[in-house]
């Protein structure tokens, strides 16, 4: 029976490969790349289902250039050794411009693939500052603010707004964390301001009152931290307990509901950067509702972002008369997108102009935009 | 040098060392009776947390007083640890008991990732936010720069479990029972001891200190989550290793040492190496005392 079914089955499945391989070459094919499963895969599938959104609203007005958009979804595992054969799979396909990839180390390895095919990239979340800033890859957009403006806007703010003279900079010695940590120490040396200490610590020790009592004999006009949420109440919530009340000022790996509700009382007052809130634009509004529509459940992490990617993708497909990549690219540079995030477009490097960052402040048990 | 700076990291490392001591016991312990190193011990440490948790919560919402919920949390955190420790002996261990020593310590790292596997499955793998079951003495405020109200609770504790112990090991019919075990298995039972009781309560006590540690650090940080034994059972077993596995004076030095010289050394030199360095004065002890600081030279057939 089993036998039967199988070679019942078999033809069928290589009918169904050769019909997909043969679709009619009158689409524009948009692949997206990125985390679809493994640990990462809740940074991943909010991007596709956005894709998938978008792409329907699209192909239902008529699509693009009088064209159907068709979707090639590639998983890369957020692994860079993947992702080079995610990659080329896309574009041995015939993708035209790629949505993707989610982590910046997965995307850093797939650009120069992408790179050679004369492809776009756009990606909704890798935040690594070197993506645009090395100039390497002209091919590559990304709808995210970039690591540096981060640590920029948490630099001006302490500098400009709580007027730091000397700081102290802990890290987790993670990428994400020490790279944010690096990033302010340059910026915070720039502006004339003393780092007087720079440390990592190890993630996941039970006590970290050393290098509290540490900070505190150095006795530093801000604490900034870069790093995820769960160290970070720790410390805040030990240094609270030592009766320091210096300033702490986390990045967005600290602006997580779950930093207030496990720091509790002693989250209050403390700063983290993150997205600016959109939660007031209509557009934003929309979309958030037609993926609780969809899917049943609250949009995931970077849902607005790779919304905002595609619409500006096809948009600049649309705009440039044809899928040339010069074109696309040029296209992308000048013409403005309406997007969750307000009209946006690329300056030269490749960051979205008008994507920004914020500071929050913990007030009364919720990050409230400091003004 | 500051006195002060120096007085606050001590003080900051004997909190440190109090707790890897807690866990160290119920390491050196039942390497002491039946020579196995016990890797699903961090995970007990975890439970007795996560119960702790539960419970506080549950009591806490039916209105109950602060004191009575740090009694009825504590209490349901140490039974419900014990009986873990009990079941983990009885199923993974004592079946296992004639097997050659590499079988029971496959056994154990078995027993240790299903445990973490069972509570992120049965609660969450996110982290929770711990109540503060330790109250903050106002008479203390205005020394808590120099150590915060939970960590003098932690270093009290800790002093009264390693008291209680030492007297149950001493003075009490079981000690006595437990020594006889922990020197010869078969002597002890041809003298009547019932060495399959010892080894359960061995296991118990074990448990119990274990759970104290994981209630007293969770709510010193204030969270949790299902991974936090790792890191802090290898810490602690490092402790019993450096202090002679097997000897309980050995266990509590040895936590005390690694507490200490972590501390110390980040305050001085940096936390960037703090593991490192941890680990090297381990290198360091072990090759001129192979046995650990308070350890008996053990000759073994391989």
């Amino acid at each position: 029976m089993r036998i039967f079914l199988f070679s019942l089955l078999f033809p069928a499945c290589v009918f169904l490969m050769f019909s997909c391989g043969e679709k009619p070459a009158d689409t524009i094919k948009l692949g997206v790349a990125g985390a679809h499963s493994g640990d990462l895969a809740s940074y991943g599938i909010p991007s596709v289902r956005a894709a998938q959104l978008v792409v329907k609203k699209i192909n239902a007005a008529g699509g693009v250039l009088g064209k159907q958009v068709e979707l090639l979804i590639e998983d890369d595992a957020c692994k860079p050794e993947i992702a080079g054969n995610t990659a080329t799979k896309l574009i041995s396909d015939g993708a035209d411009v790629v949505l993707g990839h989610i982590c910046s180390g997965a995307t850093k390895a797939a650009l120069g693939f992408y790179k050679d095919a004369g492809m776009v990239c756009m990606s909704p979340s890798a935040t690594n500052p070197d993506l645009t800033f090395s100039g390497e890859y002209p091919n590559f957009f990304r709808t995210i603010a970039n690591d540096a403006a981060q640590a920029r806007l948490q630099v001006d703010f302490a500098v400009n707004v709580l007027k730091v003279k000397k700081v102290a900079i802990l890290h987790d010695k993670g990428d994400y964390g020490k790279g944010a940590a690096e990033l302010a120490r340059g910026y915070f040396e720039d502006a004339g301001v003393q780092v007087i200490l720079f440390e990592g610590i190890t993630t996941g020790t039970v006590d970290y009152s050393a290098i509290v009592i540490k900070v505190n004999s150095l006795n530093p006009d801000a604490v900034i931290w870069g790093g995820y949420h769960p160290e970070a109440s720790k410390i805040v919530t030990l240094m609270r307990k030592k009766n320091m009340d210096t300033p702490f000022i986390g990045p967005d790996g600290v602006k997580d509901a779950t930093f207030i509700s496990v720091a509790g009382e002693y989250a209050e007052g403390v700063y983290a950067t993150g997205p600016v809130d959109i939660s007031t634009n209509p557009m934003a509004i929309l979309a958030g509702k037609e993926y609780q529509d969809a899917f049943g459940e609250e949009p995931g992490a970077f849902f607005d972002q790779a919304y905002a990617a595609t619409l500006c993708l096809l948009n600049a497909i649309e705009k440039a008369g044809s899928t040339d990549y010069s074109a696309i690219v040029k296209s992308l540079h000048t013409h403005l997108t309406d997007t969750p995030f307000g009209k946006i477009k690329f300056d030269e490097k490749g960051d979205a102009i008008g994507v920004e960052f914020a500071v929050y402040k913990v007030e009364n048990g919720v990050f409230t935009e400091h003004k | 040098m500051n006195p002060e700076y120096l007085t606050a990291l001590i003080l900051g490392g004997l909190t440190r060392g109090s707790i890897y001591a807690l866990i160290a016991l119920g390491y050196t312990m039942v390497y002491g009776i039946i020579q196995l190193i016990n890797f699903a011990h961090g995970e007990i440490y975890m439970i007795g947390a996560f119960t702790g948790l539960i419970v506080s919560t549950v009591l806490t919402m039916h209105g109950m007083p602060g004191f009575g919920v740090v009694f009825f949390a504590a209490a349901a955190a140490i039974i419900y640890a014990c009986c873990y420790g009990y079941t983990l002996e009885k199923i993974a261990y004592k079946p296992l008991r004639h097997a050659p020593r590499l079988s029971v310590l496959i056994s154990a790292i078995g027993m240790s990732l299903f445990f973490q596997n069972y509570v992120l499955l049965a609660q969450t793998s996110n982290f929770l936010p711990f109540p503060g079951l330790i109250p903050d003495f106002e008479f203390w405020k205005p020394y808590s720069h120099v150590m915060s109200a939970t960590e003098l609770v932690i270093i009290v504790t800790t002093a009264i479990v390693m008291v209680l112990l030492t007297l149950l090991i001493k003075f009490t019919r079981i000690g006595k029972a437990m020594r006889a075990t922990s020197q010869d298995k078969i002597m002890a039972s041809l003298l009547g001891i019932n060495v399959n009781q010892i080894i359960s309560i061995t296991f118990i006590v074990g448990s119990a200190t274990a759970a104290i540690g994981g209630l007293l650090i969770a709510s010193h940080t204030g969270q949790i989550n299902a991974y936090m034994g790792f890191l802090v059972g290898i810490k602690a077993f490092v402790a019993a290793v450096l202090g002679g596995i097997g000897s309980i004076p050995g266990a509590v030095l040895g936590a005390f040492v690694l507490g200490l010289s972590e501390s110390v050394f980040t305050g001085y030199v940096s936390s960037d190496y703090e593991d490192v360095f941890a680990f090297l004065i381990l290198v360091l002890i072990l090759i001129f005392r192979p046995s650990g600081i308070l350890g008996r030279d053990q000759t073994q057939k391989v």
